[in-house]
C-alpha cells in the first residue's frame, strides 16, 4: 500500500464529485483525504485526492472513465507544495496562556480568537508539520478541531491550467 | 425551424435527429407530456408499450445488441425508473448502447419527496457510463445530442437523461445545432502503431498462439477483420460468450468457447498457449477462473477500446488501447517477413493439431453424442433437435436467459454469424430472454428470433408475451426448457452443497395453456419423439409460438470450472 497524491481537474458539473467519490467507495479505494475548489478557469475544479493504493494505475483509468474528468497527474513522487489549515480550540487556562502564544509563533500559526477560557488558532503547512503543530498542542486541551485535507501543486513550470485543457479540446 | 416547441416536442425532435425511430416504454405522471407529444412524430418515432419496464429495458438491449443502433427505453418517475435500474445495470455490464429516459417530478418541487420522486440519477451512478438532470428546457435537444454520442462511442454504454416535468412542457425555440462539446472525453480508437508491430512480433516468435476475441468484436463489427487476420496467420480462434457467431464455428481454426463452461480442448489450449491475443474481451472471472492461474505460460497481449480494462484482471506483455475493427484493421496492414511467416504457419499447424486430438477425446462425454439409449428427454436432445432446424432453416437469432440452458445454447447450437447470438452476460440477469428477444425482433422482422429460457428466469418477465400480440410480431419463439428446478443453483448445490435443495424446486403453470392465453400457440414436449414435430410445427405457423419442454430434471452443465479454480482443473461428469 502507497500513498499517491493525485491532482484531478473536473468541469464543474453539478454531481461531478458525487461520481468521483462513488467511483472510489464502489472499487474499494481508499481516500486519505479529499479537497476539492475552483480553479483559476470558470467551470473548471481541482480536486486533490490522497489514496491509498496498491494499484494506483487502476485508480487513474477508473478516474479518467468520468465524462467529466479532464486531466488527472499522479504528483507523489514530484517536488510539490503541500497545504493543510488546521482551526483548533484549546481549552485555556490563564497559566497556559504564555506558553500556547509562544508555541504558535514557533508554528506561525495565528490566534484567531480569544474568549474567557477558550482560544481558537489557525495554522497552515505541509501535512507533517501540521501534525506536529497539533502533537504540540494537544497536551493543553483540545476542545474542538479541523482539518481542511491536503492541496497540492507540483513546483516550477509543471502543471495545467483549466483553460489550456478546454482549449486543446476545442481544437 | 424558429418556431416555438414544447420541451417533450423538442426530445422528440432530437431523438429522430439522432436516429432514434423505435422505443420501448410505459407512461406516467411525470414522462405524459413526452407521450402527449409523440403522438405527432408516431410515424417516425415508433413506440412499443411494454408491460414492465424491465421488460422495456431488456427489450431496448435486444433491439441495441442485435443492432449496434441505441436502444431506447423510457420509464416514468419513481417506480417506472427504478423498475429501469435492472436492465441499466445488465447494460452496464456488457457495454450495450442504451439511452433511458426518464420523466422526473417538476424542478418547483424537486428534493421535496413529492409525489413519485426518486433520485434516479443518484441511484444509477455507479450503473451508467454518464447521467443526467434535465431543468431546463433549453438543455435538452444538446443533451439528448451528447448522451446517444456517449452510449455510441468509446465503450458502448448506458446513459440516463431524467427530464422534470416542467422542463417538458416549457416552450422555446429549439436549437438542435450545438455542437458536441465533451473536453474530457475522447476515447481513444487508433491503437498505438508501435504496440501494434511489437504485438505482431511477439506473436511471431511464438509456437503455441491463441487468438482470443470478445465483445468489443461483436460491438465494433469486426468479424470480417478477424477472420481476415486469422486465416492470414492461421491462428487457432477461442470466442468468448458475448463473441459466439463473430467467428464462424465451422471454421477450422474455431475452437469454440472458453471458460466455465467452455471446452476442454479451448481451455487446455489457453493454459498450453505460449501467446494469447485477446481482441475485445475484458478478461471476466468467468473466462479466467482463478486469474493467477490463467494462461501461465502465454505472453498476453490485450487489445480494449476501456484503458482501464487493460491490466485489471490480467498482467499483459503488450497493451493496446483501441476499437478491435480499426486495431485488427492495423495488424493487417503490416507485411512481416514471409519466412517467419511461414514457420509461424508451420509450429501454429502442429499446435492446431495437438488441440483437434484433445477436443476428440473430449467431445463424445461433452456433446452428449453418445447419449444412453433412454427413453427420458435430455436439455442436449432439445439443443440438438433446434441446430438440425435451425441450420435447415436460417435466418435466426437466439437470445437466452441465465442458467443451465444459457450455457447449454451457448454449447450446443451453432453460431456461424455476428448479432445472433444475444445474451446477459455481465449481469447475469434473469428474466433477459423473453423481452430481449422482443426487442431483436421488432428490429429483424426478417429472421425467426428464439427466446431461450429456464422455467425459472421465463416466469420473471413472460407478461411481454403479450405485447407480441399487440404489436403484432409475427417472428418470435420461446423455447422453455423446463426441468422444475431453478437448475443452475441446483446444479451447484449437488455438486458442492450436497444436494441441499434449498429454495431450488419449482412448480410452474401449465405454460401452454399460459401461451394460449396470451394468444401465442402453445405447444408440450414431453418425450424425445416428439421434439422434431413441434420445433416444425413451431416453423410453420406463422406467428408466435411457445414450446415448453419438459425435460430431465436433474441433467448438470459440463464441463465445469469449479469458482475460484483454474480453467485447466474441469469437471467433465
Ligand atoms: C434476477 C436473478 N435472480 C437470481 C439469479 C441467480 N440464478 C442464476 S441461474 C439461476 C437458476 C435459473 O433457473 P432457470 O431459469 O429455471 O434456468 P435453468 O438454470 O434451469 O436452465 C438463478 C436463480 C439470477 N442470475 N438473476
Amino acid at each position: 500500500m502507497k500513498i499517491h497524491t493525485l491532482v484531478v481537474l473536473v468541469q464543474d458539473h453539478p454531481g461531478v464529485l458525487n461520481r468521483a467519490v462513488s467511483m472510489f467507495r464502489r472499487r474499494g479505494y481508499n481516500i486519505a483525504s479529499l479537497v476539492v475548489g475552483h480553479t483559476e478557469t470558470a467551470g473548471v475544479s481541482r480536486m486533490t485526492i490522497v489514496v491509498e493504493s496498491v494499484n494506483v494505475e487502476q485508480v487513474v483509468k477508473q478516474l479518467y472513465r468520468l465524462v467529466e474528468v479532464l486531466k488527472i497527474s499522479d504528483v507523489s513522487d514530484d517536488p510539490v507544495v503541500d497545504r493543510e489549515m488546521v482551526l483548533v480550540k484549546l481549552h485555556v487556562t490563564g497559566q497556559h496562556r504564555a506558553e500556547i502564544v509562544a508555541l504558535t509563533e514557533v508554528f506561525t500559526a495565528k490566534i484567531v480568537d480569544v474568549a474567557a477560557n477558550t482560544m481558537v488558532i489557525e495554522m497552515t503547512g505541509g501535512p507533517a508539520k501540521v501534525d506536529n503543530f497539533i502533537d504540540v498542542i494537544r497536551p493543553f486541551g483540545i476542545k474542538e478541531m479541523m482539518r481542511t485535507g491536503r492541496i497540492t501543486m507540483v513546483r516550477g513550470a509543471k502543471g495545467h491550467s483549466g483553460a489550456e485543457l478546454i482549449d486543446q479540446a476545442a481544437e | 425551424m424558429s418556431e416555438k416547441r414544447t420541451g417533450a416536442q423538442i426530445l422528440c425532435e432530437a431523438l429522430i435527429q439522432n436516429g432514434v425511430d423505435t422505443m420501448f416504454g410505459i407512461p406516467g405522471g411525470a414522462i405524459m407530456p413526452f407521450y402527449h407529444a409523440m403522438w405527432e412524430y408516431r410515424t417516425d418515432l415508433r413506440h412499443i408499450l411494454c408491460r414492465h419496464e424491465q421488460g422495456a429495458g431488456h427489450a431496448a438491449e435486444g433491439f441495441a445488441r442485435s443492432t449496434g443502433r441505441i436502444g431506447v427505453c423510457i420509464g416514468t418517475s419513481g417506480p417506472g425508473t427504478t423498475n429501469l435500474v435492472t436492465p441499466i445495470a445488465d447494460a452496464w455490464m456488457d457495454s450495450t448502447p442504451l439511452l433511458a429516459i426518464c420523466g422526473q417530478v417538476s424542478s418547483t418541487v424537486l428534493g421535496k419527496d413529492a409525489f413519485q420522486e426518486t433520485d434516479i440519477t443518484g441511484i444509477t451512478m455507479p450503473i451508467t457510463k454518464h447521467n443526467y438532470l434535465v431543468k431546463n428546457i433549453n438543455d435538452i435537444a444538446y443533451v439528448v445530442k451528447e448522451a446517444i454520442h456517449i452510449a455510441t462511442t468509446g465503450r458502448y454504454g448506458p446513459v440516463l437523461v431524467d427530464i422534470t416535468k416542467d422542463a417538458l412542457q416549457a416552450s422555446a425555440v429549439p436549437d438542435y445545432s450545438k455542437k458536441i462539446f465533451l473536453p474530457g472525453y475522447r476515447p481513444t480508437v487508433t491503437g498505438s502503431k508501435k504496440q501494434i508491430k511489437a504485438a505482431l512480433s511477439l506473436m511471431l516468435k511464438s509456437k503455441k498462439p491463441i487468438l482470443m476475441i470478445g465483445n468489443g468484436v461483436m460491438m465494433s463489427d469486426a468479424s470480417a477483420e478477424i477472420r481476415v487476420f486469422a486465416e492470414r496467420y492461421k491462428i487457432p480462434v477461442i470466442t468468448t460468450l458475448h463473441a459466439l457467431g463473430a467467428f464462424p464455428e465451422d471454421h477450422e481454426l474455431s475452437l469454440g468457447m472458453p471458460g466455465m463452461h467452455g471446452w476442454v480442448h479451448a481451455n487446455r489450449a489457453i493454459q498450453e498457449a505460449d501467446f494469447l491475443m485477446n481482441i475485445g474481451g475484458r478478461f471476466d472471472d468467468r473466462v479466467t477462473g482463478k486469474a493467477s492461474t490463467f494462461a501461465p505460460n502465454a505472453k498476453i497481449v490485450h487489445v480494449d477500446i476501456d484503458p482501464s480494462e487493460i491490466g485489471k484482471n490480467i498482467e499483459v506483455e503488450v497493451p493496446i488501447v483501441g476499437d478491435a475493427r480499426i486495431v485488427t484493421l492495423s495488424l493487417l496492414e503490416e507485411e512481416p517477413e514471409e519466412t517467419l511467416v511461414a514457420e509461424f504457419h508451420k509450429n501454429a499447424a502442429v499446435w492446431l493439431e495437438y488441440i483437434r486430438e484433445l477436443q476428440t477425446k473430449h467431445q463424445h462425454k461433452q456433446q452428449y453424442l453418445n447419449r444412453p439409449d433412454t427413453s427420458t428427454m435430455l436439455p442436449h436432445d432439445v439443443f440438438a433437435a433446434l441446430t438440425k432446424a435451425m441450420n435447415t432453416r436460417g435466418n435466426y437469432r437466439v437470445v437466452t436467459d441465465v442458467g443451465q440452458h444459457q450455457m447449454w445454447a451457448a454449447q450446443l447450437l451453432d453460431w456461424y454469424k455476428p448479432r445472433t447470438h444475444i445474451t446477459s452476460g455481465g449481469a447475469g440477469t434473469m428474466g433477459f430472454a423473453v423481452p430481449a428477444a422482443l426487442g431483436v425482433a421488432v428490429a429483424h422482422p426478417e429472421d425467426t428470433v428464439w427466446a431461450i429460457a429456464g422455467d425459472g428466469g421465463f416466469q420473471m418477465t413472460n407478461q411481454e408475451m403479450i405485447v407480441v400480440i399487440q404489436e403484432n410480431i409475427k417472428n418470435m419463439k420461446v423455447a422453455i426448457i423446463n426441468n422444475g428446478f431453478l437448475g443452475m443453483v441446483r446444479q451447484w448445490q449437488e455438486l458442492f452443497e450436497g444436494k441441499r435443495y434449498s429454495g431450488t424446486p419449482l412448480t410452474s403453470p401449465n405454460f401452454q395453456k399460459l401461451a394460449e392465453a396470451y394468444g401465442w400457440t402453445g405447444i408440450t414436449v414431453e418425450s424425445v419423439d416428439q421434439i422434431d414435430a413441434a420445433i416444425e410445427r413451431a416453423y410453420a405457423i406463422d406467428g408466435p409460438v411457445l414450446i415448453d419442454f419438459r425435460v430431465e430434471r436433474e441433467v448438470n452443465v459440463f464441463p465445469m470450472v469449479p469458482q475460484n479454480k483454474s480453467i485447466g482443473e474441469m469437471i467433465t461428469e
